[in-house]
């Protein structure tokens, strides 16, 4: 088997498609993910314990479950309880679940670590709940929950292949079917590797700069 | 509906009053059924072992803590109580925040927001809860500034700042609410030894050249017995003693004062 790069240009256009794909997939369930996330966390802090208690336990449970099983649960078996949905919304319904409970904790570990001392600063300046969260809580919880936030971005555009099992038309989903079809498939699963790679790195790599560029615009001195 | 308080005090009464306060974490009574009247204008120390509920006294007053029984009187009003039918009942988030302005507070850790500039600590109370300009709240953050010779630095953030330069700046944040009384909570406590001189100095002036109702828990006893109209021996959430600073560190009838004292006065 040898690498043929005349194959490699041929099938290059139909790989940048499905990169295309993939980068609206992942993009479009981190923000689902995003939004989630916020909802779950803030139900987890509600004044009433049984509301906190079943959200909790929400949470806990899809986070204890694989993403390719809840993938399957919305795309094959949800249909035979009437609620059908299309590949591209099951996939997103579930990548937006999924990673939301995980943005959750993000959420809460970073509120949580905002001290309680600035909580009694707004207050003995008589400042209201609404605007302690939006100047004070929240400028200072976000550098904090960052790193997470970053983390289950490039994660979120990790486990795309996996919707290549209800049929998006993703990078895997592509090679897949370019290797049924021409029997070729170091090209193309070589290619998908390659794409993620180069995608992955400089991502990371920005995200880093970004903590950094808010830290420093924060006024934090680095150690 | 409570109707063992009065719902106002009459003209001429102090400026804050403890009715019978009581304030406990389950079993543990931190204050006892506490009286305590603190006048216009009037320097009051707090002092007294870890755990004789001194910094509670500050705590309950800002409204950072409720309590559980008695009433809190600020301006002749009562400010953990609002008026109820013939009596008071527990006071609302929104009663709390129209009273709880009368009050500023200077805390041992500082709790600068350590996002923003020092100016930005001074203005960003002035312009959200008093309504003033931008150019309004900055003229005034920059002139307390300027009182607590912070105003050079006025573009850094805290993490720039030494222990002392953090709590000056803090002291101007509070101030710039331009609060009746100010509550000090050991606000040398967290500092180096080389700075609490500075911190000491701002608030000489704030009680000489500005004369501004104050109640400051400490452990500086030199300190408190020069600047103080009157010190508090707490003990055991209750006021064991209290009287002009010459009287009670020179001649404490209290058998626990005279032990604190000696204890604290030995180890300087």
């Amino acid at each position: 088997m040898e690498w043929r790069w005349d194959f490699t240009f041929e099938i290059l256009p139909r790989m940048l498609w499905a990169t295309g794909n993939t980068l609206l997939a992942a993009g479009i369930g981190y923000l689902i993910a995003l939004v989630v996330g916020l909802i779950l966390m803030l139900g987890q802090r509600t004044p009433y314990r049984i509301v906190n208690f079943i959200v909790r336990e929400v949470v806990e449970f899809i986070r204890s479950t694989p993403l390719l099983v809840q993938l399957f649960f919305v795309f094959f078996v949800a249909p035979q309880f009437g609620i059908k949905l299309t590949a591209w919304t099951s996939a997103m319904l579930t990548i937006g679940l999924h990673f939301g409970t995980y943005l959750s904790e993000v959420y809460r570990g970073a509120l949580e670590g905002v001290p309680k001392a600035q909580w009694e600063a707004c207050r003995a300046l008589n400042f209201s709940t609404a605007y302690t969260y939006r100047r004070v809580v929240l400028p200072q919880a976000f550098p904090i929950a960052l790193p997470g936030m970053g983390n289950y971005l490039v994660g979120i555009f990790k486990d795309t292949p996996l919707l290549a099992t209800i049929g998006v038309a993703e990078l895997m989903h592509t090679a897949n079917a370019l290797g049924a079809e021409t029997y070729r498939y170091l090209e193309p699963y070589t290619m998908v590797g390659f794409i993620f790679l180069i995608i992955s790195l400089p991502a990371a790599m920005g995200l880093r700069r970004l903590e950094a560029a808010v830290a420093k615009a924060q006024g934090k001195v680095k150690h | 509906m409570d109707t063992r308080h009065p719902q106002s005090l009459p003209d001429g009464s102090p400026l804050v009053r403890f009715a019978d306060v009581t304030k406990s974490y389950g079993d543990l009574t931190v204050l006892d059924k506490l009286n305590l009247d603190i006048a216009q204008n009037e320097m009051v120390s707090i002092i007294g072992p870890s755990g004789s509920g001194k910094t509670t006294v500050l705590r309950v007053l800002m409204t950072l803590e409720t309590i559980n029984d008695g009433v809190i009187y600020v301006d002749g009003e009562p400010l953990t109580h609002m008026p109820s039918g013939a009596g008071l009942e527990v006071a609302s988030e929104s009663y709390l925040r129209q009273r709880r302005s009368k009050i500023g507070m200077v805390f041992q850790q500082f709790n600068l927001f350590p996002h923003m500039t020092a100016l930005q600590n001074c203005i960003e109370a002035p312009m959200q809860v008093l309504g003033l300009s931008r150019d309004e709240a900055e003229e005034r953050a920059l002139d307390l500034l300027q009182m607590v010779g912070m105003d050079s630095k006025k573009d850094q953030h805290p993490t720039r700042l030494s222990g002392g330069q953090q709590q000056r700046v803090a002291i101007a944040r509070a101030l710039a609410m331009r609060p009746q009384v100010m509550l000090l909570d050991e606000v040398t406590s967290a500092l180096d030894p080389e700075v609490i001189g500075e911190v000491l100095n701002v608030i000489r002036s704030l009680n000489s050249e500005h004369n501004l109702t104050m109640i400051m828990v400490t452990h500086q006893m030199g300190f408190a017995r020069e600047i103080s109209d009157r010190v508090c021996f707490f003990y055991e959430g209750k006021i064991a003693e209290q009287g002009s600073p010459e009287k009670l560190f020179e001649d404490p009838q209290n058998e626990r004062t005279k032990q604190f004292l000696h204890a604290v006065l030995d180890a300087n």
